[in-house]
């Protein structure tokens, strides 16, 4: 390959099509794309849409690691198609909407068990004391911020999900993604709320269906390292769970 | 939805895990040098019958046992079912009173040294 | 126009064959089976010594058959393999914080590693075997 960043290379793609007006199932459709060597897979499909095939449709926003909106399977791993090069891929590359979740159309993924997911858990902040506006900020030591602060990163890509074979196998599993964000909140000095989301995440759908294959951290894009987050919750609820028995028992 | 119950055997998994982690390698060896004709000390009938009769043997014998037969079940259960056996409640009570049956049973063999 | 998603099926028994790290996952979590079955040999061994003399003798003897020399052997090394993949993932489930920053996890790992490669040695001494 030419070290030329202005060079092109007709690079082939097979991309898995469906239309859920005219097709039964999916099937991949063969495409021949000059890229140039500076180019990620979005900009590869951009140049497919706006010239090839117009019909082709996919999820994008920002083009720069930020939306999380163009997640897709890039020959059987989950990537974001803005940060895949296309310089990294010999051969015929494989595009599929991510794995484990429904097919809307072509590469668009549904995501609509993720987002009530992530809703369930509450990640947001429950301010643990109440403060008016009179009292200031709600301040916070680097110290305090180190603690969560590489759970914060999420961008609610889905890659983790579609990793993840546990999730794939029961789909009610709440997944990385949504408890590496409960748990980012429950680690933040300012908030009160892990009683609350405990009861969502503590539960055999929650954290206890992980199985710890790791695959989330392996994949994420932005280095949450969600089955560490996993990890500690199981390790917390496991405290809880004996604290909250034998100090039951002990009170009676 | 409610809180599992889960911690109380993944509690035992953890420790257990770390535990075998650490000792078991060592222990195979120990037996491997027997397998193949080398009795190590410590494994001839005298020294371990003498280990075994007083209460810290005892302790470390249960405790090995123990946490090993818990932690291994439990992962057990989660290999049948990420092996495709859907019977996730029938394969706990199983592996489970596997690891109760043989918990006891170190219990009652210790009493008898 | 109306929704109709495709699901596509996740087969229950083959799913990990997909990936490289889904059989390296599968690998670690069938470790349980070998440990198992070992755990089990130690159980039958007390049970054997709490007989007598004579029982714990042919135990130590029925160890020496070409099966249990077979499975020591396989056992071992799926018994390393759990033991790398437990170490290498613990700082993940413990993370330690000083100051702004968390230990590395080559720190916590490590310290693991030197731990094990102690206690196994110390065992081995104890054991009259070094």
């Amino acid at each position: 390959m030419s070290e030329n960043r202005m060079a092109i290379r007709q690079v082939e793609l097979e991309v898995l099509r469906y239309n859920p007006e005219t097709d039964d199932e999916p099937k991949f459709q063969r495409y021949s794309v000059p890229c140039k060597n500076e180019w990620c897979i979005l900009d590869a499909l951009n140049y497919l849409k706006d010239n090839l095939d117009p019909t082709l449709s996919y999820r994008w926003s920002c083009h720069m690691q930020v939306c999380g909106s163009c997640g897709m399977m890039i020959n059987g791993e989950p990537k974001l198609a803005c940060k895949a090069m296309v310089r990294d891929y010999a051969g015929v590359i494989r595009i599929e909407p991510l794995s484990h979740f429904p097919i809307e159309r072509d590469l668009v993924a549904v995501a609509d068990d993720f987002m009530a997911k992530l809703k369930r858990v509450k990640p947001y902040l429950i301010p643990g004391e109440k403060r008016s506006l009179a009292d200031g900020e709600y301040q916070q030591t680097p110290e305090q911020l180190a603690r969560y602060r590489k759970y914060a990163m999420c961008i609610n890509c889905m890659l983790c999900y579609a990793a993840c074979p546990e999730y794939g196998l029961t789909p009610k599993f709440i997944g990385p993604g949504a408890i590496s964000l409960a748990h980012r909140y429950n680690q933040d000095s300012r908030d009160g709320g892990r009683d609350l989301r405990q009861e969502e995440i503590a539960t055999n759908e929650g954290v206890w269906e992980c199985t710890f294959v790791g695959a989330c951290s392996e994949v994420c894009p932005k280095h949450v390292d969600p089955a560490s987050a996993l990890q500690q919750v199981k390790v917390a609820s496991t405290v809880d769970w004996y604290l909250e028995h034998f100090m039951s028992w002990v009170k009676k | 939805m409610a809180k599992s119950n889960k911690p109380i055997i993944w509690g035992t998994f953890a420790a257990g895990g770390e535990l075998v982690s650490f000792v078991t390698p060592v222990l195979i060896l120990l037996t491997l040098l027997a397998a193949v004709g080398h009795v190590p000390d410590m494994l001839g009938y005298d020294a371990l019958r003498g280990f075994a009769a007083g209460w810290f043997g005892k302790l470390v014998i249960f405790v090995v046992l123990f946490l090993s037969l818990w932690s291994q079940a439990h992962r057990l259960r989660i290999t049948f079912y990420d092996f495709g056996a859907r019977a996730d409640t029938l394969v706990a009570i199983m592996v489970y009173a596997l690891a109760a049956v043989g918990s006891i049973a170190t219990l009652v063999f210790l009493a008898r040294l | 126009m109306s929704r109709r998603p495709y699901l596509r099926e996740v087969s229950r028994t083959a799913w990990f064959f997909k990936r490289p790290r889904y059989l390296r996952y599968m690998a670690r979590e069938v470790t349980c089976i070998f440990i198992g079955i070992y755990t089990v040999i130690l159980l039958v061994g007390v049970y054997r010594l709490s007989q007598g003399r004579a029982e714990y003798e042919a135990f130590l003897m029925a160890l020496q058959r070409p099966a249990s020399v077979v499975f020591h052997v396989a056992a071992l090394a799926f018994a390393l393999y759990n033991s790398f993949t437990w170490f290498n993932v613990a700082p993940k489930a413990l993370p330690i914080q000083v100051g702004e920053e968390f230990l590395p996890d080559s720190v916590v790992a490590g310290g693991h590693y030197v731990v094990w490669v102690a206690l196994s040695l110390f065992i081995l001494f104890w054991a009259g075997v070094l």
